[in-house]
């Protein structure tokens, strides 16, 4: 008989809230996290809005040596981490004893590259770099960093894929769980903010330019969307075989049921409908469901015109006239990219956990695809027992996955 | 540059900076042993040598700098040298 994985522990640090309390109130209340940075337009971007997000600050909490090789993203993930070990219940000795691994998506660092790139420019002299800045500049340095803050010696590796990085992680991580490969893995994304990161994203005019209201600029499926903000931080999540979890008493949040994936093997950008479909059908057939059953959606739709109108074709090819509520929490969040993943299984424990679908805010208007769905325009107090929530990116890849509400 | 200030400023980077333990911090004590400092913390004291006192540490020059008093002659014979 396979495994059953088991959700045993969550963190965020997002720019809806900085803890789990934070992001619930936030996702409750349909509260925006997107606002300006200015430096964006002198930089010379399009677009000037962003998710804006605090950088936490590690000293005190972390020595020097462990601090300095984190970039910008391995910081909110180190924060994330914290809140998930906790809640978890694992204590820092924990994985001295017990074999733990990680996946993490992540697919950039820029700025400590930038940053690297310019002091060669000036001093022309590598050894004027500093020891941190090979340790920030890789697209593990998450996974290089988690694995030796919390001493973790099972898998290690970082997943990149996109906008999908984060939800492939935890596919990954529920993979090697349900295989018997591991018991317990540490899996999230991470996206760093800094405006370093996103100008060659910008130079494709994906990035809404409704700055005169910047809490209604991200708006999926509302046939007024010109296109997604840019946003970040981290999610984690423990991933448990659920034995293992009652073994050691741990409080389970959620089930992992089920993981799909397919690649569009077309255009880079462009989304389809039909990768998107077979995502969808794997992860159902894997979690042993139907559409019929599922009681909320977590779209990936980021408000670009076309990214949204795909999956809207393919959310009605699945569902038919039978569909359950939809959303898309980057109406709140932005897009948080390589985290997005993560953190919408994040945010939609959350809701399970708290029996409310969150509003997909400054949804008015349907164009007509979305016409075609039941979009949640405003918050939904509902019992959640079967979630689906995709996340789908560049190069054409896609991610699904189920989750499953744990009755004891 | 005199002896004082060389002391003063390496001091203050060793503290701020690499977050050297202050109660350590003593002319005989061992960079390695005593202060803790260790090859990735090297790299770090390259890049803040050059930013406070304007030159550049060769790694072969430090092979008989041992001590933190043989660091301070060590930077005092370079900023000399300079001048």
């Amino acid at each position: 008989m396979k495994r059953r994985v088991v959700v045993t522990g969550i963190g965020i640090y997002s720019c809806i809230g900085k803890d789990l309390a934070e992001v619930t109130q936030s996702l409750y209340e349909g509260r925006s996290g997107i606002g300006i940075e200015p430096q964006r337009k002198s930089y010379g971007y399009r677009s000037p809005l962003t998710g804006l997000i605090e950088r936490p600050s590690l000293k005190g909490m972390l020595d020097r040596r462990l601090r300095i090789c984190l970039a910008e993203e391995g910081e909110y993930a180190y924060m994330a981490t914290l809140e998930a070990m906790l809640t978890a219940g694992i204590e820092p000795e924990f994985p001295d004893y017990n074999e733990m691994g990680i996946f993490y998506g992540n697919d950039s660092s820029a700025k400590a590259v930038i940053e690297a790139h310019n002091t060669m420019v000036s001093k022309k002299d590598t050894t004027l770099l500093g020891s941190g800045a090979i340790f920030q500049s890789m697209n593990s340095t998450v996974t290089m960093n988690l694995s030796t803050i919390f001493r973790l010696r099972g898998v290690n590796m970082t997943v990149s894929a996109a906008c999908a990085s984060g939800s492939h992680a935890i596919g990954l991580g529920y993979l090697f769980i349900k295989q018997g490969l591991q018991n317990i893995i540490l899996c999230g994304g991470a996206q760093e903010t800094n405006y370093y990161s996103m100008g060659s994203f910008d130079a494709l005019s994906a990035f809404s330019t409704r700055v005169e209201d910047p809490a209604k600029a991200s708006r999926p499926f509302d046939i007024s969307r010109d296109g997604l903000i840019p946003s970040g931080g981290a999610a984690s999540l423990i991933l448990e075989d659920y034995d293992h979890a009652m073994r050691r008493g741990a409080t389970i949040f959620a089930e992992i049921a089920g993981y799909g994936f397919s690649s569009n093997g077309r255009h880079i950008s462009q989304a389809s409908d039909e990768g998107s479909l077979t995502a969808m059908i794997r992860a159902l057939d894997d979690a042993r469901t139907s559409p019929a059953d599922i009681d909320y959606v977590n779209a990936h739709a980021t408000s670009t015109p076309q990214g949204d109108a795909f999956e809207a074709i393919a959310l009605h090819r699945l569902f038919g006239p039978n569909c359950p509520p939809i959303s898309s929490t980057k109406s709140m969040t932005g897009h948080e990219c390589w985290m997005a993943g993560a953190s919408e299984i994040v945010y939609s424990i959350l809701m399970m956990q708290r029996s409310f679908i969150a509003p997909n805010i400054n949804f008015e208007q349907p164009d007509e695809y979305s016409a075609e769905l039941n979009i949640a325009t405003s918050t939904i107090e509902t019992e959640l027992n079967l979630i689906l929530s995709n996340s789908f990116g560049f190069g054409g890849t896609n991610s699904a996955l189920v989750i499953k509400k744990y009755h004891s | 540059m005199n002896r004082e200030h060389i002391e003063e400023t390496v001091k203050q980077f060793l503290i701020e900076e690499i977050e050297v333990d202050e109660a350590a911090i003593k002319p005989e004590a061992l960079l390695k042993d005593d202060l803790g400092i260790d090859s990735l913390d090297f790299v770090d004291i390259v890049v803040i040598v050059e930013r406070n006192f304007g030159f550049k540490i060769k790694p072969e020059e430090m092979a008989e700098v041992h001590t933190l008093c043989n660091f301070y002659d060590y930077i005092e014979s370079r900023t000399a040298a300079k001048d």
